[in-house]
């Protein structure tokens, strides 16, 4: 922020006069208001710990980076100088090898790098290009010149969560943002998006995003990138390689995939030919690599151009290959394995980090990779003389630098701590482009070290500001072309449609368990013992037995937790693996209705307070159906959902109505069934005020017209059977659709005579059968 | 001479498996002064509906076959067969141990067969104290790399017992090591990590041994199945050689060779992923018969 006078630069006063301005409660307020916005729209990070790993807030530090056009045009060269410059050595290294034929890479540098893949050696590329969309870490030295710290080149991650943080910041900011002249970053991603669909070309395969999963640190991004570009998110287990080419397996079948965006790191993406351990990978992918039946984003094995070490050959490389020094240079470093760097680097240990030639992980990505490899830690400062000697082709150093520092806002102050920037090129056109902005990381202290999320460090947006009003690009599709293949981009992964038809049948699994908890505590409430024959039955029929515990409250509310705040859980983690798929809005009310019911057992609530706080619970959970029917695009997927709310509700009711319509049901059940179905006014407004078993099971199980009958989500169901891929088509009925017709003629053609508890149970199984097709048929 | 090979391999499983993709390295690599071979066919039972033939980073042969339909059994047959030319007359012209590591720090060849790829780590290979310290205590200095090669192969034969029930195909070689038993898989692996240990190259080979052996000469150990041995590079002169520390001998014409790799999981002879529930129970049976010669 300052020059080398101590002065303000030009580029930051504005801002930082701007901040200035504000009272800290209103900054409090404003920074809250971003934080907001980024809970709202799912960007959250994955911490580990030992054994658990958890979602965390995404740490976004208030104050963005700024910097001026001209330093930013020179960062830009360098970068897509480097970026061709990769591109060749990549080629090279799977090509004919004339890097190690001619002396400038050491052959011992790919034969014992693991990152540098076999099987890939001599395929040939489907696409063009082996890189299409990179990241670098880049720094800034005291002496104001950037240095390359890392590339990123296997899975460039985090590009989608700097148009987040960049919402974020004109949520913080808008005044100021709206009047600077910002450069915008969303015209980065359309540009990559109709790179991607060029790459794409005729082929009518889908483009998919292949991720580790939800349980990936950065799932959150790959799941937003996904939406905000409408690609496909696959994981490895969804794709399946038949006759040389890769398939997703979608509720409609088996569909071609031509392009993989890989988020995977390459070693795993196929565990028959590259690392047999992985469980994420698809067996066969290379196979459809090398029949070119598959394109890559990067070209799968890209990732040894992480290697550490190259870091130390490329700047001679760049002479020979491309004629010219490196016009931003990268983190000095030396390679161990010959005799002159080693000696240099045992020289001056002390102002070197020293790490596994091999490493790919970034530099900073954590504590541990900065420091040093395991054998280093046990050979100490003193015993790293022998150590290089010995093994010294399989360690680096690298110059220990000292980045230059960024203002964030802490404890109510500005301060200055040490940053780095991550800054994206995608392939546009015949060239690359650079992401006007980006995505900054602030250390936690003034240790350089603690860049991590894990361990502290913050993310900043990038601001690149001009001297000229810049141009803003609109939000609209590239072009209508684009748009109308989105459109028709309709494919289901199984595995999401799986999450979705339980992700229905948990919520209203929850919300049978509340409506029976609310009025077996309503009953104690009006005086009704726990022994009491309704009571002792309910429990023992639709309670799974839970014991009533009269003295303490807090085990009654453990108990009801396990009825329905489980399920809830179930739910939330249904909806969390499918990103994509599933609204920013469902997921916050998901979360909402999570977080209350488990707010119970800590507020350890009485028989009194229980049945209100329950009708909370239930607006709440009738509020995520509204969500679920009002506002979801009928989609396949919607249909999955629906069809598990409906095909849960039917036979949760047939089980209700078959305990509670049963002869041996004490007196009083048959209210209780109109309460547990939600159904008291429309039988007072249908039949009378008293209920009996013929009025009962007219409403709660033949009625078409009541949302909380059997026969009504049964009618439903077959309608959304009707509509699911592979049903339209021919006149001849699917076994799923024949199951689902011949239920709802048993009951639009039974009277109430014959819904018996017996026959009531044999529609509660038949529904079960009918859950297992669609599940064989449509979800595996 | 020539040799009729047939290895059959049947995999039964306990529930109907579908959506299954096999690799196979099974048959016998051509070297035009060495193996020929004359004739060859694989067949697999259940067809297949998918089959592709090609050749590896190590340039060996890989067969990939898929199935879609579920079954409970498949049965893999490869028969052929390979002229084998007579051994080349032994001549040591081997480097010295000391001169090893610098001509490998020379060398700027990626192909198959350039030694940088065999100096370890593998993935089921690492670097271990113990076999190091046996192959630091059988070396002797002033020894050319074929020398030690030889030696240590012996020294290993003869510390370990050959014992079909002792470890199994996951066995680590630190583990078969420790016991002193093992397999010729166990007895490579070590032998392997013996030498890299030296700074010598040294890499796996898997291929079949002839069954009954010339008259009045002992039966060999691993005949009832896919054998394995292992590869030393001696130096750019000598080059590679390939030695049996499981039967303490040279290799000659008894071995055929199908695989070379770093270690076993590069030339596993049957490589299978499927939808399966528990390991699939599997036979093996090789015969080797030598048809023309004594």
């Amino acid at each position: 922020m300052l020059d080398a006078q101590g002065r303000v630069k030009p580029v930051w006063s504005e801002f930082i006069s701007h901040v200035c301005s504000l009272s800290d409660e209103d900054l409090t307020k404003r920074f809250a208001r971003g934080e907001q916005y980024l809970r709202d729209a799912g960007v959250l990070y994955r911490q580990y710990d030992e054994t658990v790993s958890s979602e965390r807030q995404w740490p976004l530090s208030h104050i963005p980076v700024i910097l001026e056009e001209a330093e930013w045009a020179q960062i830009s060269a360098g970068l897509i100088q480097r970026a061709d410059l990769l591109e060749m050595v990549v080629r090279d290294l799977y090509g004919d090898n004339q890097l190690v034929a001619s002396g400038q890479l050491p052959a011992t540098l790919l034969s014992q790098n693991p990152a540098w893949l076999r099987p890939l050696v001599g395929v040939k590329n489907a696409a063009k290009h082996y890189l299409n969309l990179l990241s670098f870490e880049i720094g800034r030295g005291p002496d104001n010149k950037w240095w390359v710290i890392s590339d990123l080149v296997e899975a460039p991650s985090t590009a989608g969560f700097a148009l987040e943080n960049r919402v974020a910041m004109t949520r913080v900011f808008p005044n100021h943002f709206a009047g600077a002249n910002i450069y915008r970053l969303a015209g980065f991603f359309q540009a990559f998006q109709k790179t991607l669909f060029d790459m794409r070309g005729k082929t009518v395969g889908e483009i998919a995003i292949l991720s580790p999963g939800q349980m990936n640190q950065n799932y959150a991004e790959h799941a937003y990138v996904a939406r905000y570009l409408g690609l496909l998110l696959v994981e490895g287990e969804d794709l399946i390689v038949q006759n040389g080419r890769a398939l997703v397996r979608t509720v409609a079948g088996l569909k071609p995939v031509s392009l993989l965006w890989n988020r995977l790191p390459g070693s795993l993406c196929d565990p028959m030919e590259l690392d047999p351990d992985s469980l994420l990978g698809t067996p066969g992918l290379l196979d459809a690599l090398r029949n070119q039946n598959l394109k890559m984003v990067n070209a799968l094995g890209s990732g040894v151009l992480e290697t550490r070490a190259l870091m130390a050959f490329l700047p001679k490389i760049a002479r020979k290959m491309m004629g010219e020094p490196l016009i931003m240079p990268n983190i000095a470093t030396w390679w161990c394995g010959q005799q002159s760097e080693r000696d240099y680097v045992i020289a001056h240990r002390n102002q070197m980090m020293i790490g596994s030639a091999f490493s790919t992980i970034p530099l900073m990505a954590s504590p541990d990779s900065t420091s040093t490899a395991p054998q280093l830690d046990a050979a100490g400062l003193d015993g790293l003389p022998t150590l290089l000697q010995q093994s010294g082709h399989q360690l680096v150093g690298q110059e220990a630098v000292t980045l230059s520092t960024t203002p964030t806002y802490e404890n109510g102050a500005l301060v200055a701590r040490p940053l780095s920037l991550r800054i994206f090129l995608a392939r546009a056109g015949n060239g690359w482009q650079v992401m006007p902005g980006g995505y900054a990381r602030v250390s936690a202290g003034n240790d350089a070290k603690a860049f991590a999320m894990q361990h502290g460090g913050k993310v900043a947006d990038v601001w690149v500001v001009s001297d000229q009003p810049v141009q803003k690009p609109s939000l609209l599709p590239a072009s209508a072309e684009t748009a109308l293949r989105q459109a028709t981009n309709r494919a289901l992964p199984s595995r999401a449609a799986d999450n979705l038809f339980w992700l229905g049948r948990y919520v209203e699994r929850a919300e049978l368990g509340m409506r029976l908890f609310r009025a077996y505590f309503a009953r104690i409430n009006d005086g009704a013992s726990h022994d009491a024959p309704l009571s002792r039955f309910l429990r023992e029929k639709l309670m799974e037995d839970t014991a009533p515990t009269l003295t303490a409250t807090v085990p009654t509310a453990t108990a009801m937790a396990a009825r329905f705040g489980a399920p809830l859980s179930d739910a939330l983690r249904a909806a969390s693996k499918i990103g994509d798929r599933f609204s920013p809005d469902g997921m916050m009310a998901l979360r909402g209705l999570v977080g209350m019911s488990n707010s119970f057992h800590e507020r350890a609530l009485t028989a009194e307070e229980l049945p209100r706080e329950i009708s909370i619970l239930l607006r709440q959970i009738a509020g995520f159906a509204g969500l679920v029917h009002e506002n979801m695009y009928h989609s396949d997927g919607w249909r999955f959902l629906s069809l598990g709310m409906s095909l849960e509700r039917a036979s949760s009711m047939s089980r209700v109505l078959s305990h509670l319509t049963a002869t041996d049901a004490p007196d009083g059940a048959l209210d209780l069934a109109l309460e547990i179905g939600d159904s008291v006014v429309a039988h007072r407004s249908r039949f009378s005020i008293f209920a009996d078993q013929a009025s009962v099971l007219d409403l709660l199980g033949l009625d078409d017209r009541n949302p909380r009958a059997i026969r009504y989500h049964i009618t439903r169901a077959r309608r959304q059977i009707a509509e699911l891929p592979g049903h339209a088509e021919s006149h001849r009925l699917t076994r799923v659709a024949r199951q689902v017709l011949l239920l709802e003629t048993q009951l639009a053609t039974s009277d109430v005579a014959s819904l018996t508890p017996q026959v009531l149970r044999k529609i509660d199984h038949d529904l079960w059968a009918l859950a297992d097709t669609l599940t064989a048929t449509h979800l595996v | 001479m020539i040799y009729e090979i047939r290895l059959t391999i049947t995999h039964k499983y306990a529930q109907r498996a579908g959506n299954s993709r096999h690799l196979l390295r099974v048959l016998p690599r051509l070297f035009s002064d060495r193996q020929q071979m004359l004739s060859s066919r694989i067949d697999v039972f259940p067809l297949p509906d998918y089959s592709q033939n090609r050749v590896d980073f190590f340039a060996n042969a890989i067969t990939t076959v898929t199935h879609s339909e579920p079954h409970s059994e498949m049965a893999i047959t490869m028969a052929c067969s390979v002229g084998m030319a007579p051994p080349q007359i032994w001549k040591d012209i081997s480097s010295r141990l000391s001169q090893l590591r610098e001509q490998v720090r020379k060398c700027r060849d990626l192909g198959a067969t350039s030694p940088v790829h065999f100096l370890g780590p593998s993935y089921r290979l690492a670097p271990n104290a113990d076999i190091a310290a046996f192959a630091r205590d059988v070396t002797r200095p002033d020894e050319t790399v074929a020398e030690t090669t030889i030696r240590l192969g012996e020294a290993l034969h003869q510390a370990m017992t050959f014992d079909a029930t002792a470890t199994t195909v996951h066995t680590s070689a630190p583990d078969a090591f420790a016991q002193r038993r093992g397999v010729c898989q166990d007895f490579t692996h070590i032998m392997i990590v013996a030498l890299q240990s030296l700074g010598i190259p040294a890499g796996y080979v898997s291929g079949y041994l002839r069954t009954l052996p010339p008259p009045g000469q002992p039966r060999l150990e691993g005949v009832d199945a896919m054998h394995a041995w292992v590869q030393a590079w001696c130096g750019p002169d000598m080059g590679w050689i390939e030695y049996d520390p499981t039967n303490a001998t040279l290799v000659g014409t008894d071995h055929i060779v199908v695989g070379y790799g770093r270690d076993y999981a590069d030339v596993s002879p049957i490589l299978g992923r499927l939808r399966l529930a528990g390991a699939p129970v599997s036979t093996q049976t090789v015969d080797v018969a030598c048809i023309d010669g004594p």
